[in-house]
């Protein structure tokens, strides 16, 4: 229970202090030395009404003992008027919300992404240094010292603790987001805890920023992916979508999912995470609506530029009725290592009746593929061909 | 918060080649205002001008021997062409005007150094 409210308070209780202390490793220090005096006491006294400005002031107060013994001792000079900490006087004044000022500064561009990462979840996820370490699968150390030296390029650059004046929000913007976004799809390998430290993280920008249409659209995609987590995975191997048992799927998060992605649709966005949620949502549909999903792959295309997506777009256009437009898309594409190329263009021709053709593509898709799973799929698709 | 500003002229048209002799007249002079600008912004200390790194000798000594090689150290497009400081509220004031220095959109680079406090 009380690791539950460590972990839901660490976040905004750093943020605070800093913002007060202007440093993170004081910060850190502090934040670390409250939470283990409560540990000690709320467990024999009880939990404080306001937990939040217990912690907060408990740390302030040790930082600021701190700060003073240390320059008595630079000064050389004698312990004697360093008042103890009163940490049970609790400040009233409200404390603000800093966690955003916070994700955007460890999620700079000037830090490695790497960095960025590991940043986030320590201190806006309040993850220890080894649990990041084993998620991402790394030694302690090597952790530890991503993590210094980070913190050592915030103070040292003056990376600065704001948020980022308009005319640098979209670049910084998209920048914590696609943070986010790589956690999500870490933990969606496999990992679940980072998956679900993810959509903490996005739950808490998009009540952060409640007028950003991405930052809803991220916790709607993440929430909607997530909501098929259990039945993506028979027997250790992946199912695919049309295969899954749809009684698997969380109908909660769904509905969470698809209630973030209409605000995000109100709120007038049309950017990458909206497209991909309005995609993620349709796909959940049974039967799928293939036109309107061909044209958000379009739209999504468009913006990315990405091959994939083409690839993506032109299976809905197939799936739509037309597979002839479907073909001229994949034959336009530059993705000769990529297998699924070469079976999505066998599929259609052998939809289209040109197995000659079908029997090429097939053999170059198995020419490159790994799974054994898919290959025996093909094996059998390619049997099947008569002509 | 004290940067250095590092500019690395990569593969920018710099005035005496043919590669700046094929810039219009309208965008040397661009380049000349811009540099301008930055020298008079408030916080901006200009540096000395270098010559082209092709000048340059780079000394090493070995064994108490003091050896010399005709260059730079690091490759001539890598080598440093130009520096300032300036003295700015943060990272991000010193990136935007890293941003606005000619040889940043031109081919090259600027690194931008904090200064040690102190």
């Amino acid at each position: 229970m009380l690791e539950q409210v460590f972990r839901d308070e660490w976040g905004r209780v750093l943020a605070a202090l800093i913002g007060l202390l202007g440093d993170f490793d004081r910060a850190e220090e502090a934040a670390q030395e409250a939470f283990a005096i409560a540990a000690e006491r709320w467990p024999r006294d009880g939990v404080p009404a306001n937990a939040r400005a217990w912690l907060v002031t408990t740390a302030r107060n040790r930082a600021i003992d701190r700060i003073r013994r240390e320059r008595t001792l630079a000064e050389k000079t004698r312990l004697l008027d360093v008042p103890e900490a009163m940490e049970d006087v609790i400040d009233e004044t409200p404390i603000p919300d800093e966690r955003l000022e916070l994700v955007f500064t460890c999620c700079h561009p000037s830090l490695a992404l790497d960095a960025q990462v590991a940043l986030t979840l320590r201190t806006l996820g309040g993850l220890t240094t080894e649990e990041i370490a084993r998620a991402f699968l790394v030694p302690d150390e090597t952790m530890a010292k991503r993590l210094v030296r980070a913190k050592r390029k915030i103070k040292a650059a003056g990376i600065p603790f704001r948020v980022p004046p308009a005319h640098l929000l979209p670049d910084r913007l998209a920048a914590v987001l696609a943070v986010v976004y790589l956690i999500f799809n870490e933990g969606y390998g496999g990992r679940g805890d980072l998956a679900r430290e993810a959509i903490r993280l996005g739950g808490a920008l998009a009540e952060l920023m409640p007028d950003e249409p991405e930052a809803q659209a991220l916790l709607a995609l993440m929430l909607l992916n997530d909501a098929r987590r259990d039945a993506r995975f028979a027997d250790g191997t992946i199912v695919l979508l049309a295969d899954q048992d749809r009684s698997l799927w969380d109908r909660q998060a769904i509905a969470a999912g698809r209630e973030r992605l209409d605000r995000a649709i109100a709120l007038g966005g049309d950017g990458p995470y909206v497209l991909q949620a309005a995609i993620a949502s349709l796909h959940l549909d049974d039967p799928q609506d293939w036109p309107q999903l061909a044209s958000l792959y379009g739209a999504l295309a468009r913006r990315t530029g990405s091959d994939v997506v083409r690839l993506n777009e032109a299976v809905a256009i197939a799936e739509a009725g037309d597979l002839g437009a479907a073909l001229a898309i994949v034959d336009d594409l530059e993705l000769d290592r990529y297998h699924y190329l070469h079976a999505t263009r066998a599929e259609l021709l052998r939809r289209l009746e040109r197995d000659t053709e079908a029997r090429v593509a097939y053999d170059r898709a198995l020419e490159l593929v790994e799974a054994d799973e898919e290959r025996h799929f093909l094996q059998r698709r390619r049997a099947e061909l008569t002509g | 918060m004290k940067y250095m500003l590092l500019i690395h002229q990569g593969a920018t048209p710099l005035p005496g080649t043919d590669a700046w002799d094929r810039l219009s007249e309208g965008e040397q002079r661009a380049v000349y205002a811009a540099y301008g600008t930055i020298n008079q912004t408030p916080g901006v200390t200009p540096g000395a001008r270098m010559e082209a790194p092709e000048l340059a000798t780079t000394v090493r000594v070995e064994s108490g021997r003091t050896l010399t090689t005709d260059g730079p150290f690091v490759a001539v497009k890598e080598a440093l062409g130009g520096y300032f400081f300036y003295e700015a509220e943060d990272l991000d004031a010193a990136i935007e005007l890293a941003a606005r220095v000619p040889a940043a959109s031109m081919g090259g680079a600027v690194e931008v150094r904090p200064l040690a406090e102190g």
